[in-house]
């Protein structure tokens, strides 16, 4: 049985001279929280961004969910989008709208879905984030972590099967960066999705991993559990943890 | 406008003694050009720059692509709704300021003379005709339509940071004027063409 929920092989991207992702391979298996660690300018976020079809790859394949992404047309990769959850570093709320609407915005297409459904799946994604009081509240009014959990919500309205974290607790202080890389953990358990996750922060890393890997040149460097990375005598490997 | 126009052209009216063209003269002035072409250039300047810089600025915070990874099509949802408003409501605020200007150009006789609404409409009316009308309310649909299709494109395409929404706002106004520009000389020699 077909237990990988995206696999990546030989995925080149690059921009002008700049080769970011080189033959870059990689498999995540469902419920699998995957942490991809590496340098800035490694290709970490361009991963995940090729990953839904933000940006288009120069050469390679990308299966997700089953579904070759590079050869999709515009409405097959919508649908599939659907499925995939994206939580962006700065969150990426729509700041003209409320806290309610940001939520009820990736629903606009689900026409069976009757207002008190609707509203439901809105008070129980915040509730899984612990924010129902701000449902009215706009983004502005909103800290940069309640910011990191109403985009978390936003993504889980959908209930994807894989969700896609850029850098999710950059920015925030370490108590509420610890929070929200437990939040991680708990909406692995609850959704039973995968998860890729992008990440300088150690400490979430070391919260979240089931396994990791390491990006250097534009491909996959090292992988492995948390452990086995950290007690790495690779000294290059070792600074990622110190 | 029309009361500025009045007033400036009184003047030379009444050294020809043509006073009474006054109405008449406003009108097709106003209706047929001034209205429109002022009324789009403020358009430009306020709605071009405000489509350009909002979408600018959900560029750069990536609200853009957050609403492509949720299966939204934002073009569907950003710049069409955009672009037909736009193209709505620029003739409907057309006709508005004709309205109001030649209420101005009422106030500018009346500054000197002694005409009645009923007397001033009928002679403002007396001098157009629907072959003045049509074409002044038509080209402001395309005038509409290329303010908002400038201010999404440049908004859209920014580049990347907060200079990027600064020139995305500006360059939206001044393509804009410049478009606006353009088409009424395009509507202008099409209606002389049209009408010989």
């Amino acid at each position: 049985m077909e237990t990988s929920i995206v696999k990546i092989e030989h995925l080149n991207k690059s921009f002008g001279n700049n080769i970011v992702l080189a033959d870059m391979n990689l498999v995540v298996n469902k419920s699998e929280n995957l942490v991809v660690l590496g340098k800035s300018g490694s290709g970490k976020s361009v991963l995940i961004k090729c990953l839904v079809g933000l940006l288009k790859p120069d050469a390679g394949k990308i299966i997700l969910l089953g579904q070759d992404i590079t050869v999709l047309n515009d409405d097959e990769l919508n649908l599939l989008r659907k499925r995939v959850g994206f939580l962006f570093q700065s969150a990426a709320l729509y700041d003209s709208m409320t806290v309610r609407e940001n939520l009820e915005f990736p629903l606009r297409g689900e026409k069976t879905l009757s207002k008190e459904e609707i509203d439901a799946l809105v008070i129980e994604a915040l509730r899984n984030v612990g924010l129902e009081d701000a449902i009215n509240k706009m983004p502005s009014e909103l800290s940069g972590g309640m910011r990191k959990r109403v985009g978390l919500a936003r993504t889980l309205i959908l209930k994807p099967e894989i969700i896609l974290y850029d850098e999710p607790t950059t920015g925030l202080d370490p108590i509420t960066a610890k929070e929200i890389s437990h939040l991680i953990l708990e909406i692995q358990k609850k959704y039973n999705a995968a998860s890729i996750i992008i990440t300088h922060d150690v400490e979430c890393a070391r919260i979240t991993a089931n396994r990791m890997i390491i990006i250097k040149d534009g491909k996959t460097h090292i992988e492995g559990t948390f452990r086995e990375l950290s007690e790495d005598k690779d000294e290059w490997i070792h600074s990622f943890f110190q | 406008m029309g009361l500025v126009i009045t007033i400036q052209s009184r003047p030379t009216l009444v050294q020809f003694g043509a006073e009474s063209w006054l109405p008449g003269m406003v009108a097709v002035s106003m209706i047929r050009e001034i209205a429109p072409v002022i009324t789009a250039l403020i358009f430009a300047g306020k709605v071009g720059s405000g489509i350009g810089a909002e979408l600018a600025s959900m560029k750069v915070t990536e609200q853009i692509d957050a609403m492509e990874v949720s299966g939204i099509n934002p073009f569907k949802y950003l710049v069409v709704t955009r672009i037909l408003a736009a193209t709505i409501t620029l003739p409907m605020l057309s006709i508005i300021a004709d309205a109001i200007s030649l209420y101005g150009s009422y106030i500018g006789v009346n500054l000197k003379n002694d005409v009645s609404l009923r007397l001033f409409f009928l002679q403002a009316f007396q001098s157009l005709s629907f072959s003045d009308l049509l074409p002044s309310l038509l080209k402001t649909f395309f005038f509409g339509f290329s303010v908002g299709l400038i201010g999404c494109y440049k908004g859209y395409n920014c580049k990347k940071g907060t200079e990027g929404v600064g020139i995305a706002a500006n360059s939206s106004v001044v393509l804009g004027s410049l478009a606006i520009f353009i088409i009424d000389m395009i509507a202008v020699q099409m209606t002389s063409l049209l009408s010989y």
